[in-house]
C-alpha cells in the first residue's frame, strides 16, 4: 500500500495496520533526512499548515512545526491563551476563518474529546490531531511504537506495560490501540483509582503490582500525573505513589529481565522514574523525541500527498 | 505488447567497459570522486561500475552513495498515488568532491533537476557529471545532458526503456518497449 486509508489523523482507532506500517517505512526515510548536515526538503513548499494549540504544550508544537519546516511547508500558529477565543468564537469559526487564508492542513491540540472528529466533518482541510482531552494523542503512540520498533526490531510480540495515569491519559488510549493493532501485549498498571473501568474491553490485563508488570514486560511506558485534569484526590500523596508505582534504579537492576523504559514527557523526576532510570542506557526517553520528527514529517508527507487541489 | 533488444548481455558489458574507461581518463584514481547512484534504478549500473572498477581496473575502494531523490521531485501531489521514497545511503560529506551521478535512463530530466538539489544537503561538490546508460534523445524537458552516455535512442513517448540487470532481473539487457 502506497496511500494513507484516511484523509486526516485524527486517532489510531481510525486507521489500519498497513497505515501504521506506511508511516513507519516514511518516516525511516525521514529520520535519514534530520540526521543529514542540511536537514530540510521541499516537498512541502506549496503547502501551508496551521497549528492550533487550544491547550499548552512545548514539545509536541515544537516537534510539529520542526517537521512542518524540515518539510519546507509554510506554518502559521495559533495558541489560545492570546486569541479570540476568548471573546466568544466557536471552534468551527475560528478554523474557518483561518482556512480562508488559504491552509491545506490543520494541527490541532484541544482539551475537548472529539475536538477533531467534530472539526472533520464542518472543514475541507486536512486534520492532524495533536491530542484531544482524554481522547488520543496519535502521533505519540506512532512514534512511542516507531522506537520500540527502532530498539527491538518489531511491536509484534512484544510486551509492553503502560504505567500511571491511565485515566486521564491520551497517550495511554492511542497506545494501547496502536499496539494492539500492531500484534503486541498490552498490560496497564496503576492504582486503581486511575485506571479506567472496563479498561479489559480494549483487550489489555490489569496488573496492579509494578515489580510483576516489570518482571513481564519488555518495554515499561511510564506516564506522567496528570495533575491538572484531576478535580479530586485519587492518591494519597505523591510520596505514596512514587514508592508504589515509581521506577528505580534499584527496582530495574534486581529484576532478570533488562527492559526499555519509554516516557512521554514532560517527566515529574521522582515521582514516576527516578533521575537516575531517565538518564540510563535503558531509557529511550531522547531518541523518542527524536523520532517524533521523524514520525510526524511521515503523516504530514502522506496526508499532504492526498490534498489534490492543484 | 511488443519488444526489441536495444542492448543484449555482451553488448551491455562492452558499453560497460566503455562508459568505465571513459570515467578513468577524466578521474584517474577517483580520490576526489564520488559516485552517486541514483534510487531505484541507478543502484544497480553504479554498483557494477565500482564492481568493475575494482576487479577490471585495479581501482579499489572508490566511494559510492545511492541517493533518493522523492523527497525533491516537482511532481509531487501531482500524481494519482502518493511518491514512495527509496533509502538514501550517503554517510560522507560531499563538500568540494567531484561527484559524478549515475543514472540507467535520461529521459525528461526532473530526475536529475531533483538530484542536483538534492545533493546539496550533503555539502557543496567541486563539480557534478552525469552518466547515464541510455540517453532518450528529444525528450528532455530541461536542459540536461550526459557527460558519459552508454547508448543514445530515439524512443517515442509512448515507448518504455527498459534496462533488466542480472542480479535483479536474471539477466543484463536493454529492451524497447512498445505498448
Amino acid at each position: 500500500m502506497s496511500e494513507l486509508s484516511v484523509n486526516h489523523l485524527l486517532g489510531i482507532k481510525y486507521i489500519k495496520k498497513e497505515d501504521i506500517d506506511l508511516i513507519f517505512k516514511t518516516a525511516d526515510h525521514f529520520k535519514e533526512v534530520i540526521n543529514r548536515p542540511i536537514k530540510k526538503v521541499p516537498s512541502l513548499r506549496d503547502i501551508t499548515i496551521a497549528n492550533l494549540f487550544f491547550e499548552n504544550s512545548t514539545r509536541t508544537r515544537l516537534s510539529f512545526e520542526l517537521a512542518e519546516k524540515r518539510l519546507s511547508a509554510d506554518v502559521i500558529n495559533f495558541s489560545a491563551a492570546s486569541s479570540s477565543v476568548k471573546k466568544g468564537e466557536t471552534l468551527v469559526d475560528t478554523v474557518n476563518n483561518i482556512l480562508s487564508m488559504k491552509v491545506d492542513m490543520v494541527v490541532m491540540r484541544h482539551p475537548n474529546p472529539g475536538a477533531g472528529v467534530f472539526l472533520s466533518k464542518h472543514i475541507g482541510a486536512s486534520i492532524v490531531n495533536a491530542g484531544d482531552g482524554a481522547h488520543e494523542h496519535p502521533t505519540q503512540a506512532l512514534l512511542d511504537s516507531f522506537s520500540i520498533r527502532e530498539k527491538l526490531g518489531e511491536v509484534a510480540g512484544k510486551n509492553v506495560v503502560i504505567v500511571g495515569d491511565i485515566l486521564h491519559s491520551r497517550v495511554a488510549l492511542s497506545n494501547i490501540y496502536a499496539l494492539k493493532l500492531q500484534g503486541a501485549n498490552v498490560k496497564v498498571c496503576g492504582p486503581k483509582t486511575l485506571l479506567p473501568k472496563y479498561i479489559e474491553s480494549l483487550g489489555v490485563e490489569v496488573e496492579l503490582d509494578l515489580r510483576k508488570a516489570l518482571a513481564w514486560c519488555d518495554v515499561a511506558n511510564m506516564l506522567r500525573v496528570q495533575n491538572e485534569r484531576m478535580d479530586i484526590c485519587y492518591f494519597p500523596s505523591t510520596r505514596e505513589y512514587a514508592q508504589q508505582y515509581g521506577v528505580t534504579k534499584e527496582l530495574l537492576n534486581s529484576l532478570d529481565n533488562e527492559i526499555v523504559i519509554m516516557h512521554p514527557g514532560p517527566i515529574n523526576r521522582g515521582v514516576e522514574i527516578t533521575s537516575d532510570v531517565a538518564d540510563s542506557d535503558q531509557s529511550v526517553i531522547l531518541n523518542q523525541v527524536e523520532n517524533g520528527v521523524a514520525v510526524r514529517m511521515a503523516v504530514i508527507y502522506l496526508l499532504a500527498s492526498k490534498i489534490k487541489n492543484i | 505488447m511488443s519488444q526489441k533488444v536495444l542492448l543484449d548481455a555482451t553488448q551491455l558489458q562492452i558499453t560497460l567497459h566503455r562508459l568505465v574507461c571513459q570515467l578513468i581518463e577524466n578521474h584517474k584514481n577517483f580520490e576526489e570522486t564520488v559516485l552517486i547512484g541514483l534510487q531505484p534504478r541507478g543502484k544497480f549500473l553504479a554498483q557494477r561500475i565500482k564492481q568493475m572498477l575494482s576487479e577490471d581496473y585495479d581501482i579499489p575502494n572508490v566511494t559510492l552513495g545511492l541517493l533518493d531523490i522523492t523527497f525533491y521531485r516537482d511532481d509531487f501531489r501531482r500524481t494519482e498515488k502518493t511518491l514512495e521514497a527509496n533509502k538514501t545511503q550517503i554517510d560522507f560529506v560531499v563538500e568540494d568532491k567531484r561527484v559524478v551521478f549515475i543514472d540507467d535512463v535520461l529521459y525528461t530530466g526532473r530526475s536529475i533537476n531533483a538530484a542536483l538539489t538534492a545533493i546539496q544537503s550533503f555539502g557543496r561538490p567541486k563539480e557534478v557529471e552525469l552518466l547515464c546508460l541510455i540517453d532518450r534523445r528529444f525528450s528532455r524537458h530541461l536542459p540536461i545532458q550526459p557527460d558519459y552516455r552508454g547508448r543514445q535512442v530515439d524512443a517515442i513517448n509512448e515507448e518504455k526503456v527498459k534496462v533488466s540487470w542480472l542480479e535483479n532481473e536474471g539477466e543484463d539487457s536493454v529492451y524497447v518497449i512498445q505498448n
